[in-house]
């Protein structure tokens, strides 16, 4: 049984998911989708601590809220004129995306309610992995440790930092 | 009222959903590279729930997660490198207009 007040907190981050995603693909305004996609990634992350994973959480906001979405900003700032709109989607287009959208949300959708009995399980009460552990786990070599992403990652992000280098730098 | 998985998933898959429209009709580059992002966390947070619910005590879901979100931010600076190149070439990032190496 959850606290009322652990349901009211729910309900509140889902829908600012809901709502504010839908905001941030619907408005014409491009640095308000900017601000939109923040919001909802801070929602994310407060569903991350909800669900006691307080170092990913951490992660969501330090990474992206932090990082990615300022970079977003400089963009926008750089390629476009502040309170410009974007003109009116062609209707075909619009209607095309939403069939999409909405073709996959109903096939997904029904698949998560035809298992809503494997899935209607409550929060399990075990200790989530602490720092400790986590550590332990991306340092190893063992079973089910990772080191080899680990590192396979950092050279991922070597040659991005290289690539952005060249190619964005002037001629 | 008990919040099970279901409750927690179906925010992450309209929030996939609405990556998925703004990607099929946005024109911006940099507005298609957010509906990106909105469906990388989805998927993201999918990963987590699963985690939680299904597995307690393991940390595979979690583990992924960190490393998605690490390719998330170094696939998003090349990209938004390349934009910002295209833009100082063609003066422009509208997909229509960006044609020239289509065919």
């Amino acid at each position: 049984m959850d606290s009322v007040g652990s349901i009211i907190l729910f309900v509140i981050v889902a829908l600012s998911i809901v709502v504010f995603s839908i905001l941030a693909v619907t408005t014409r305004k491009i640095l308000r989708a900017a601000t939109y996609l923040l919001f909802t990634l801070f929602a994310t992350a407060v569903v991350y601590f909800m669900l006691d994973y307080q170092f990913l959480g951490a992660v969501q906001i330090a990474v992206y809220a932090g990082g990615i979405v300022v970079l977003f900003v400089f963009a926008i700032l750089l390629t476009s004129h502040p309170g410009h709109n974007s003109e009116k989607l062609a209707s075909k287009r619009r209607v095309l995306g939403l069939i999409a959208s909405l073709a996959m949300l109903f096939i997904a959708g029904g698949s998560l309610l035809a298992r809503c009995g494997a899935l209607s399980v409550t929060k399990p009460d075990v200790a989530t992995p602490d720092m400790n552990q986590i550590g332990t786990a991306m340092m190893g070599v063992g079973e089910g440790q990772y080191l080899l992403p680990f590192e396979a990652i950092s050279v991922l992000l070597l040659a991005c930092i290289i690539g952005g280098i060249v190619v964005a730098r002037k001629r | 009222m008990e919040i099970t998985a279901l409750y927690y998933l179906v925010p992450s898959l309209i929030m996939f959903c609405c990556g998925l429209y703004g990607f099929l009709t946005r024109r911006n580059m940099i507005a298609m590279l957010i509906s990106l992002e909105l469906m990388l966390n989805g998927v993201d947070l999918n990963f987590v729930i699963f985690n939680r619910f299904l597995f307690p005590g393991q940390m595979e879901g979690m583990i992924f997660t960190l490393f998605g979100i690490a390719l998330a931010a170094a696939e998003t600076a090349l990209a938004i490198a390349i934009i910002i190149n295209i833009f100082r070439w063609v003066n422009n990032i509208d997909i229509r207009e960006l044609n020239q190496m289509k065919f």
